[in-house]
């Protein structure tokens, strides 16, 4: 049992550091772009220190643009807390996939990004921890590396935009996406309810809280219907 | 210390504590099954809130119909045809949002 074990956590390492790959290309992209916006703002070790040690990409732009705008500090930091509130929600869904200790669990939350933890999920409320952390690490160095080129090799990347680097994710996302809706009916709903609510409350809510509202639309889950669609789902349910 | 340096240590430190919350709280817990089918949803329900706010939002934070549009809208015409072309649709999605802006 133990060696089916350790096979089977070597499959998810395996696979999840190739389905990291294509990732690791986007968050690159994004990555140089994010260098080239920070230094003006913040220098040229900032960013790169920011990079290693935050890692998340929309907090990190939403807390330039406080900066690059003279918002200082306080909003900086804010707007940075908002776009990563949303790591909370996705780290209590995580939770019940992961063994070990309190700080080894930490350890592992460590490395949720979007789309490793969108691909780690394996239906019916779990998640394979070992793929998310696999598929994670070639963006980490990605991240750090693209930051350092955009920061250092700005001048010959020039205006980020031009070059369409803000719909890599985007379009990555959606290629994500399009592998979910395949999971039923009440996914599809899902994705509906969260398309309405981001539309809804962008003109009027702070950046990052449209998103938080966005995974609002899994709450689906708690229906009757959300029940009848997927009855396999979860262990002791009572419907 | 500089803004930067002061948004950049808070910011380790709040983005490590959201990220540790949920798997030290409520880890290794087998939960309800209706909470278990909302978490199954939250991956596309996330996905779908990341799209349109990354795709439609402008720096002002209006909706906006823009060059990224096309690009995504071609990214999603590529994975109709190839659903398992990840790196294509991210590249058709930066090199048409690229041809758009440079019209």
């Amino acid at each position: 049992m133990r060696i089916a074990r350790d096979q089977a956590d070597q499959d998810s390492l395996r696979t999840g550091f190739e389905a990291g790959i294509p990732i690791a290309v986007a968050t690159l992209l994004i990555a140089v772009s994010f260098g080239v916006l920070a230094r003006p703002v913040m220098g040229t070790v900032a960013p790169i220190v920011m990079s290693a040690l935050v890692f998340a990409g929309s907090a990190q732009f939403a807390a330039l643009a406080v900066l690059a705008a003279g918002g200082g500090a306080w909003a900086a930091i804010a707007a940075g807390t908002l776009m990563n509130a949303r790591f909370g929600p996705m780290g209590i869904a995580l939770a019940p996939s992961l063994e070990g200790s309190p700080l080894r669990r930490a350890l592992v939350g460590q490395t949720m990004i979007d789309a490793a933890w969108a691909l780690a999920n394996r239906g019916g409320g779990r998640f394979d921890p070992k793929f998310m952390m696999a598929a994670t690490l070639p963006s980490y160095v990605a991240w750090v590396l693209g930051t350092a080129a955009g920061v250092f090799a700005g001048d010959l990347i020039g205006d980020p935009d031009a070059l369409g680097l803000d719909a890599a994710f985007p379009a990555f996302f959606l290629a994500l996406l399009s592998t979910e809706v395949r999971r039923g009916p009440v996914a599809l709903a899902a994705v509906a309810g969260a398309v309405a609510i981001a539309l809804a409350l962008t003109p009027v809510a702070p950046p990052g809280v449209p998103i938080i509202a966005a995974c609002l639309a899994a709450l689906l889950g708690l229906t009757r219907w959300g029940a009848r669609q997927d009855p396999g789902a979860g262990e002791g349910g009572d419907a | 210390m500089s803004d930067a340096w002061v948004t950049i240590l808070a910011l380790i430190v709040i983005t490590a504590a959201i990220k540790a919350s949920g798997p030290v709280l409520i880890g290794g817990r087998p939960l309800p099954g209706p909470v278990m089918r909302t978490i199954a949803l939250m991956a596309p329900a996330l996905l779908a809130g990341l799209v349109v706010v990354q795709t439609f939002t402008s720096s002002d934070g209006e909706i906006v119909v823009d060059a990224r549009a096309a690009g995504v809208a071609a990214a999603g015409a590529l994975l109709c045809v190839r659903r398992t072309a990840l790196l294509g649709a991210v590249v058709v999605g930066a090199a048409v949002t690229a041809l758009v802006r440079a019209l």
